[in-house]
């Protein structure tokens, strides 16, 4: 934890918003944090998908009641970011902070999206287009 | 790095997740697209943009403010139970194109819904498609009274290169809208055979 803390330490002193006036309630969640703990921005249609560990008991208790509902909809299908933030009525920003403390906690791991230009195989966007003849 | 434990793990159940944008001037019918097509009713979500590490002059206009909200709406078609593709409708004030960069990253195409009464307003997102190469088509959305306006003129007034399918639609029919994803996934894939044969065997 308290690598976590130190972590989060240095996020807290790469604020950027410090004009931006009263802090709003949804970033309250999030400790004011605006920006996650990794390098990336999550994608609005990464996939949020449970590991093991969101299933043990007692992790009910370090975890916000925002948190505990991402990894509960996440348990019943994959949930994209945007998803999540729609579904929590959240901001995406704050949904990229709570998404981010759970997969520190490794209670989940986030897809990364794969660019269409770096898709192994372009047999997908054929696929996409005999789906959506299909529909 | 929030990817580090993730990347290399893919479970084959994962769904593969694409996006294409609907991008547009303002009240087009960018959410009555998405809306024809989704299996979900189109979600509004709220995106805060934070000019952290863009030049000052990025948000003309809006310097006195460093966090900007704007809300996008978004739908879902689950093509299979292992390819999802997402419709996301961009931001219709000119303003928050910077937005777009975001939403544009990775995509695999664009609709451009253009107004015929209206088509100055369909200029910012031409362009900028152009410049990102992002592959795109551009639907002209049949409006009351609409049909006086001839494709062909309609095409020539958006100076669109020639590449790029142009097509009549209906925002609110669901035949017409999966016509014009079609044609954006088509053109996609047109382009990434044409970049990758020289490495084809």
């Amino acid at each position: 934890m308290t690598d976590g803390r130190q972590r989060r330490g240095r996020q807290v002193a790469r604020w950027f918003d410090d004009d931006a006036g009263p802090v709003v309630r949804p970033y309250a969640m999030t400790r004011g944090r605006t920006a996650g703990t990794g390098e990336h921005r999550l994608d609005l249609i990464a996939l949020v998908v449970p590991e093991p560990a969101a299933h043990d008991a007692g992790r009910d208790q370090a975890l916000s009641p925002e948190q505990l509902e991402i990894v509960e909809r996440c348990g019943t299908a994959p949930r994209s970011i945007a998803e999540l933030a729609a579904g929590l009525d959240l901001p995406v920003g704050v949904i990229r902070v709570l998404v981010g403390d759970l997969v520190d906690d490794a209670l989940v791991r986030v897809t990364r999206p794969v660019p269409p230009a770096e898709l192994p195989d372009i047999g997908i966007l054929r696929e996409v287009i005999n789906g959506l003849r299909a529909l | 790095m929030v990817f580090g434990r993730s990347s290399r793990r893919r479970a084959a159940v994962e769904p593969v997740t694409l996006k294409i944008l609907v991008a547009g001037g303002f009240g087009v019918g960018k959410t009555t697209l998405v809306g024809a097509v989704s299996e979900i009713r189109p979600l509004r979500t709220e995106e805060t943009l934070s000019e952290a590490g863009r030049p000052v002059d990025d948000l003309e206009g809006v310097q006195s403010k460093s966090t900007t909200t704007v809300a996008m709406d978004f739908g879902r078609i689950a093509l299979r139970e292992d390819l999802v593709l997402y419709l996301f409708g961009t931001p219709g004030q000119d303003r928050f194109w910077f937005l777009w960069d975001e939403l544009a990253q990775g995509a695999l195409g664009a609709v451009v819904l253009v107004d015929p009464r209206r088509l100055e307003d369909s200029f910012a997102a031409i362009d900028y498609f152009e410049r990102r190469g992002i592959p795109f088509t551009v639907g002209v959305n049949r409006f009351g009274g609409a049909d006086e306006y001839p494709g062909p003129a309609v095409r020539a007034a958006l100076d669109l290169d020639p590449e790029v399918p142009f097509l009549m639609c209906d925002a609110r029919r669901r035949e017409s809208v999966k016509s014009v994803l079609v044609a954006v996934v088509e053109h996609a894939l047109l382009r990434s055979t044409s970049e990758r044969e020289p490495a084809a065997p």
